[in-house]
């Protein structure tokens, strides 16, 4: 309650860490609504929209996107501005950034999705040349309504390595995760789990039932379920098994979210 | 004419139900009426118990998802026809009946069940209409 406390303005996790703030929070009692809390800069793991709307309506805060990793200077490589909340200017006076083809290793135009190659040029210590972040993004080069004349990065859609290969399909953890907070009620928490069943992968979705999306009726909550499943369908083309679980029994993380438990033989 | 029902979700693993249970019997909660649908993967408990609030209350602290739910418990003749006379009234008002489950006592000559309906007050009133006895809920919480 230090937050409380010293009436911070500003809070700076990862946003899983910041929906735990706000549900331990709420399991005291303390209304952090009422905090002085403006802005919430967070980074460091995956996060989509929705996330963004949730954090925003449980924590009454701006949240804003920040990038960076550990190899350059951890966050702060690149950061959203509070006016637009869309694409992270990169500081392009320290770093120069190029989209490449991962397959190839060819720089991709302007516009394209790619992989992000980080130069740094005023770092002294451990210089990076080209540098292979694996995250997968686009480079913004409109001018941006906040006045930053820098090039702004596109809300990382994923990694070259989280990204999943189920039944010959590339799906990435942050799609399904788009389709579940499309669905009023559904928890933020969710874990995908992975395994070969007879040399064919499946993959389990595991989504958290609360006061909102129980109902005394098997019906309405299978028909969640099979809602879930038909839009992850829709969206990746692969069918997947929901599996609907007691509250707070998905692990939480005080740290990087762990979403995804890959049980194939590798 | 209603009676409090609590639900609660339980994932299929060994020891929920037992866990659902304990906590109840450590409050000094008494189940009156119980049924358990099934799923492969999950349950839904349904329970009549003495003291409502407390019971979810109690469930709620050790993180069980608890809903309640407005069900119907009916007075039905104890002989061959008694349910398929209520249900027939019911079917010729058009109310349908989501699930149902007997109570575990007897009222005399008659049991007791215990219906949920999808439209709770038009289903009282086609009973009363048909001169069905309809339990309070307070004779049920203290059987």
């Amino acid at each position: 309650m230090i937050m409380q406390d010293f009436g911070s303005t500003v809070l700076t996790c990862t946003p899983s860490y910041s929906l735990y703030l706000a549900e331990v929070a709420a399991e005291l009692g303390v209304d952090i609504k009422s905090f002085a809390l403006r802005v919430g800069i967070m980074g460091a793991e995956p996060w989509s929209e929705s996330i963004r709307a949730e954090i925003e309506d449980k924590l009454n805060i701006k949240a804003i996107d920040i990038y960076g990793l550990s190899e350059i200077l951890g966050p702060g490589v690149a950061i959203e501005c509070i006016e637009e909340q869309h694409g992270l200017h990169i500081w392009e006076d320290h770093f120069i950034a190029e989209i490449i083809n991962p397959d190839t290793g060819e720089v991709l135009p302007a516009g394209e999705q790619g992989e992000l190659v980080i130069t740094t040029i005023t770092k002294e210590g451990i210089p990076m040349i080209r540098y292979r972040t694996r995250d997968i993004t686009r480079l913004i080069t409109e001018p941006c309504r906040c006045g930053r004349t820098h090039r702004r990065l596109e809300r990382m859609s994923g990694r070259t390595d989280d990204m999943l290969i189920i039944r010959g399909v590339n799906v990435f953890p942050s799609q399904i995760e788009s389709v579940l907070m499309k669905i009023e009620g559904v928890e933020p928490h969710y874990q995908l789990i992975i395994d070969r069943e007879e040399n064919l992968d499946s993959l389990e979705v595991q989504v958290e039932v609360n006061e909102d999306t129980f109902s005394d009726a098997v019906k309405t909550l299978q028909d969640l379920a099979s809602r879930i499943r038909k839009e992850i369908k829709e969206l990746l083309g692969i069918t997947c098994k929901v599996r609907l679980v007691e509250p707070k029994t998905i692990a939480r993380s005080e740290g990087k979210a762990q979403r995804v438990i890959d049980q194939r033989v590798k | 004419m209603k009676v409090q029902q609590i639900s609660v979700f339980i994932e299929n693993i060994p020891g929920r139900l037992a866990e659902v249970t304990k906590v109840l019997g450590n409050a000094g909660v008494n189940i009156r009426a119980l049924s358990l649908a099934d799923t492969s993967d999950f349950g839904v408990l349904r329970l009549i118990v003495d003291k409502i609030d407390r019971a979810k209350e109690v469930l709620a602290e050790h993180q069980f998802t608890v809903t309640k739910t407005d069900v119907v418990a009916v007075e039905v003749p104890d002989r061959p026809l008694g349910l398929a006379g209520i249900l027939q009234r019911l079917d010729a008002a058009g109310v349908t009946v989501e699930y149902l489950y007997a109570f575990v006592e007897r009222m005399g000559e008659n049991a007791v069940i215990i219906f949920r309906f999808d439209n709770v007050d038009e289903a009282v009133k086609v009973l009363q209409g048909a001169g069905i006895e309809i339990l309070p809920g307070e004779r049920i919480y203290n059987l």
